[in-house]
Order: structure tokens, then C-alpha cells, then sequence
């Protein structure tokens, strides 16, 4: 049997090792990628995304825990950042997830950002997919806590959950442009600290100055504890509720056809730079970047150059 | 691409000290290396679900309470259980020499490091004997 095959049919351990590969990169990752894409497109795939400390690892396994209770099988993958010095990363957001040690309903990878802006790591969507093929009926992203500009994790969920914390900021920081606009759900977690209600009473109020939602959905501003598990349920709601409303309206089909153009323009990325690198072996590369940093070419014509070359 | 060496740090067992942990896993991330740490009081059992999920490279016990002589051979007979004899265990803490000694002969320890040892050490000797397996 293969490795597609081992991870379809549910082997954790080749599950694991396909990860492996298709963070690697490369061929063997295409060919993984092209063999299990049949099977996936099952799962509901959820994004939780917020700034650093907010509680996303705390939440994402509280939710889990939710989700097993409703007899539902959950993967995670859970992105923590990669040193721009070193490349080594500490990943750390397994601690908060001990309580489904031995649940074999549950799977859990982490995965660091390797550099990529946006806050996804460059194989998250490829991981994705394999939780997608393993058969788990929720597949959660958690991204890095980046903040602002985190809105990666729109394209790649069904179902995007922001969380903030009391205190901050005031509601112009509400209103910038940004991960506010990605999200299906608002979650304001520590909801037992002061500010709380100011926090809600901020995000509902930044709603309301912006147009009315085209497919019907006005995010819910629902608050946590999760820490003690308080307000999991109401979130998890909110979760399928959204996912119901998606197929519904049809605006989940629209997401998975923004979702494929992405995936084909990321697919085109990697291949057509493979194929420009392939063309340029060795000193050729070296060459043509010296004469641009010499501008005596432009990267533009350099890149076409090695593009049309077979 | 190349692929980083993926580190778990665990502390098996139930002393609740754990910078030296810490300390491991901030010098191997500055080494390159992909560190899951997993934090205090974790079993065998968890440890090793955790390594199989990770997919990693190498394990690194930190232990202080004592029960090293239970708990690593544990780990490693998990890994051995699940195939996974090419996982690279290394350990530290407050263990005597006497100890170090049958855990690497006889249970499968690669390396035992006690207090005092330089970061640069242990990052070497994982880059030397992890396993060369296929991606």
C-alpha cells in the first residue's frame, strides 16, 4: 500500500509522516498532494486566528473537546513562528492541548510558519488536505499570532473564528482594515477580566457601520472563558451554525472557488519557479542576478527569459 | 527544500522543574531544529502519541524526579511498539553515572546529559546520529 492509501485508510502513522512530506516540498509532495485530493473536501475546515496570548491554543482544544462530545473527529494544526534568525522554531501549542492524550478521535500537528507572511505556513493548505483525507470530520487551523495583516486563513476556512481580549484597544483599532474583516465569528476570550462588555460593545458597534453582509451572515460577538471551558459550546454553535448557513446560501460554494483559484495560483507559483530554477542551474542563476544587480537586465526580462525556455 | 530536524521536548514524570527544558529547547531552535515542546508531567504514553504525530526526529527527556530508571526504558519500548525504532532518545537531568550507563547499554538512551553541559554538545551530537531516513 502507499502512503496515500495507509493515510486514507485511517494509519496515523503514515498520516504523520505525509505532513512530513508535503512541508518538505517538492515532487514527492505533488504526487501525495494529486493521490488523496479525490478524498478530501469532506471536512469543515475552521480557521482560528487572533494576536499572540489571546488563548487561541486553549480554545481550539476546549472546542475540540466540544466537538468529541458531539462524536466528531477533530485534526488540528497549530502554526507557531520560525525564527527569522536561525529557521529553528520552539512550538509550543500542544501544552495547552494535553486533555486528548490517548483519544484516537483526535490528531494534532504542529507546524511552524517557516517565513511565510500571512501567518498560515507555506504546507498548512496541504496539511489541510491530508486531515481532510484521514477521515476527521473538523479540521482546525490555528495560525501564529501575527495580528493585523493575519488574513491568510479567510481563504483557507470554511468557517473563520477571530479572537480578541479586553483591553486591546479602542474602536478605531475595530475599524482598521485587516483580520476584523476575515472574521465569521467574533470570540472575546478571558471574558471574566474588565473590559469585556467594552470589548463586545466595540466589536458589535464596528459591524454595524459596515455594509450589510451580501450572503445574509452578520458575525456573532459571543464571549469565553476558555481557560474553564466557558462559552465553548455557544462558540462551537456558532461554528456549525455558520457552516449550515454557508451551504444554505450557496456562499460556501463561492468560498471553495475562491479557495481553488488560490490553490491554483500557489500551484503555478512553485511550479513555474521549479521550472525557472530547473532552467538556471548553478552559475546561471548566479549570473543573471549580478547582471540585474548590475542593471544591465531587468528581473523582469530575466524571468521571462528562463520561463519560455523548455 | 531541506527539511529541519523536528525535536519533541518532554518531561516525563512529575517534578514540575523545567527550565532546563527550556533552555534545551531555545538552544536547539537557535540551532535550526523544529522544537514541539510539550510542557510538565507528561506519561510515556503521551509522549510517544505525541512524537508519532509530530513526526519527529529526535525525543529529548528532561527528567529530575528520580524515576529515569522506570520511565525512560518506557518510552523507548513504546517507540519500539510502534515502529518507530528510528527515533533518535536522548536524556537529561540529575541522573548518576552508574545509571547513564545501563540506560545507553541496555534501553536504548543515545546520550545522557547531566547539569553543566554546554547546549553546543547536545546540538552537535543530534546533527551526527539522527537518522539519515528517507522524507
Amino acid at each position: 500500500m502507499s502512503l496515500a492509501d495507509d493515510l486514507v485508510a485511517g494509519n496515523r502513522r503514515a498520516l504523520a509522516r505525509a505532513i512530513t512530506l508535503v512541508e518538505t516540498g517538492g515532487a514527492p509532495a505533488r504526487e501525495l498532494v494529486r493521490a488523496v485530493y479525490p478524498h478530501t473536501g469532506h471536512a469543515h475546515v475552521v480557521g482560528v486566528t487572533g494576536a499572540p496570548g489571546a488563548g487561541k491554543s486553549t480554545l481550539v482544544s476546549a472546542m475540540a473537546a466540544e466537538w468529541r462530545e458531539r462524536n466528531r473527529t477533530v485534526g488540528i494544526i497549530a502554526v507557531d513562528p520560525s525564527s527569522p534568525f536561525s529557521g529553528g522554531a520552539v512550538l509550543g501549542d500542544r501544552i495547552r492541548m494535553q486533555s486528548h492524550g490517548g483519544d484516537a478521535g483526535v490528531f494534532i500537528r504542529s507546524m511552524a510558519s517557516r517565513g511565510r507572511l500571512g501567518g498560515i505556513a507555506r504546507a498548512t493548505g496541504d496539511a489541510t488536505l491530508l486531515l481532510d483525507a484521514a477521515g476527521f470530520a473538523v479540521v482546525i487551523v490555528e495560525t501564529v499570532g501575527t495580528g493585523q495583516a493575519d488574513v491568510d486563513v479567510a481563504s483557507a476556512a470554511d468557517t473563520t473564528v477571530v479572537l480578541d481580549v479586553p483591553g486591546m484597544g479602542d474602536d478605531v483599532q475595530a475599524i482598521k482594515a485587516g483580520i476584523l474583516e476575515v472574521a465569521d465569528i467574533f470570540v472575546v476570550n478571558k471574558a471574566d477580566r474588565p473590559g469585556a462588555e467594552a470589548a463586545v460593545k466595540q466589536l458589535r458597534a464596528m459591524l454595524q457601520l459596515g455594509e450589510k453582509p451580501v450572503d445574509g451572515w452578520t458575525p456573532p460577538v459571543l464571549q469565553a472563558v476558555a481557560m474553564r471551558a466557558e462559552g465553548v459550546v455557544a462558540a462551537v454553535d456558532a461554528v456549525e451554525r455558520h457552516y449550515r448557513h454557508g451551504r444554505d446560501t450557496g456562499s460556501h460554494t463561492k468560498r471553495h472557488h475562491a479557495r481553488a483559484a488560490a490553490e491554483l495560483r500557489e500551484a503555478l507559483q512553485e511550479l513555474a519557479l521549479e521550472h525557472a530554477r530547473e532552467q538556471a542551474a548553478g552559475a546561471m542563476w548566479e549570473a543573471l542576478v549580478g547582471r540585474i544587480a548590475e542593471r544591465t537586465l531587468d528581473p523582469y526580462s530575466a524571468a521571462a527569459e528562463l520561463l519560455s525556455r523548455q | 527544500m531541506e527539511r529541519a530536524i523536528r525535536v519533541l521536548v518532554a518531561k516525563p514524570g512529575l517534578d514540575g522543574h523545567d527550565r532546563g527544558a527550556k533552555v534545551i529547547a531555545r538552544a536547539l531552535r537557535d540551532a535550526g531544529m523544529e522544537v514541539v515542546y510539550t510542557g510538565l508531567q507528561q506519561t510515556p504514553q503521551m509522549i510517544v502519541e505525541a512524537a508519532l504525530q509530530e513526526d519527529v526526529d529526535v525525543i529529548g527527556l528532561s527528567i529530575l524526579s528520580g524515576a529515569h530508571m522506570t520511565l525512560l526504558p518506557k518510552v523507548v519500548r513504546l517507540l519500539h511498539e510502534q515502529g518507530m525504532d528510528d527515533v533518535l532518545v536522548i536524556a537529561g537531568g540529575i541522573i548518576s553515572d552508574d545509571d547513564a550507563r545501563v540506560l545507553k547499554e541496555q534501553h536504548g538512551i543515545a546520550a545522557v546529559y547531566g547539569p553543566g553541559t554546554s547546549t553546543q554538545d547536545i546540538v552537535r551530537f543530534i546533527r551526527e546520529n539522527v537518522g539519515q531516513r528517507a522524507p
